[in-house]
């Protein structure tokens, strides 16, 4: 089958993950500590199921982990 | 025991809910000053909200090019809401920190929760949001077409039909904005007078029809998948 990145964008934004995952207020709740423990090199996935899943369904919480991620990373660089 | 639920599709959050434990020294010290009252706490709120403000500039600068339209002083202007909104927030729920993560850590997502909502927000306002394609021809008003492939025709055919048949005007209004129209989740439930979170369970339930139906047509997911 022939590779169509915008193809595979919409059908992945039409059906979501496949994986069962957590809804937008648990992925809140659970955010700071997920980040932490992907910072410190934890298998956050596994500590704070269906959240990684919740990510890749949800453009607005994956846009805040992004933030969040780079916000406490660089502050840990420095 | 907790069990976060969206739709038909459970996980059972037993083991990662976040349980209280010893905090941080300076997770501690933010939790006394913010606790204290008189000058201490007002010196405390005051050092939070300049952490909050940190944090909401630092959202509104990583969404700068995506929004030219706005100038310094508009970005500044969301900033100090972001921070000021967090801010209550934050002190709302207090008591709701166990010390998961460090507390700064935990305020820095009341912070960019709500720049990055009100940014979207104000990229949307005065534009109209799309709830429902002109035509079914859905796909193709999204600038979605298949190739050459009879595998991707009968796909997006059957995706078609299933839009238009299996999902309740609600879900089918729902997913058309959120997953074909792009308009933003916050955006759309601000229209509607709902929440991210009951928006978001809309979509989950309108997705989990359409791959089981698709399933029922004897698609495969699993070419499905290979093909996202």
């Amino acid at each position: 089958m022939t590779e169509r990145p915008d193809l595979k964008q919409a059908l992945g934004r039409l059906l979501g993950p496949a994986e069962p995952e957590v809804g937008c207020d648990e992925c809140f709740e659970q955010l700071d500590r997920y980040v932490e423990l992907e910072l410190a090199g934890a298998d956050a996935d596994a500590a704070i199921p269906g959240l990684r899943a919740h990510l890749v369904g949800c453009s607005a919480c994956r846009e805040e982990h992004e933030s969040l991620r780079a916000l406490v990373g660089g502050e840990q660089a420095l | 025991m907790s069990v976060a639920t969206v739709g038909g599709a459970q996980v059972d959050s037993t083991t990662s809910r976040s349980e209280a434990r010893p905090l941080d020294p300076e997770s501690r010290e933010w939790l006394r000053g913010l606790r204290s009252e008189g000058r201490e706490h007002d010196e405390a709120v005051e050092r939070l909200h300049a952490l909050l403000l940190r944090a909401a500039r630092y959202e509104c600068a990583r969404r700068r090019p995506s929004l030219p339209h706005l100038r310094g002083n508009d970005l500044d202007d969301i900033a100090n809401q972001a921070a000021d909104d967090a801010l209550v927030s934050i002190l709302a729920r207090l008591d709701n920190f166990r010390g998961a993560s460090r507390f700064t850590t935990w305020a820095y997502k009341f912070a960019l929760l709500e720049a990055a909502v009100k940014l979207r927000r104000r990229a949307w306002q005065g534009r109209e949001v799309p709830l429902e394609p002109e035509t079914w021809g859905l796909f193709s008003s999204a600038g979605i077409e298949p190739d050459q492939s009879a595998e991707q025709s009968e796909l997006l055919d059957t995706l078609q039909g299933a839009i238009a048949e299996v999902l309740s005007p609600h879900q089918r209004r729902v997913l058309v904005a959120l997953a074909l129209n792009g308009v933003p989740i916050d955006v759309l439930a601000e229209r509607l007078n709902t929440t991210r979170g009951a928006l978001y369970k809309t979509l989950h339930d309108a997705r989990r029809k359409l791959r089981s139906h698709l399933e029922e047509q004897g698609l495969s997911l699993e070419t499905l998948e290979e093909t996202k």
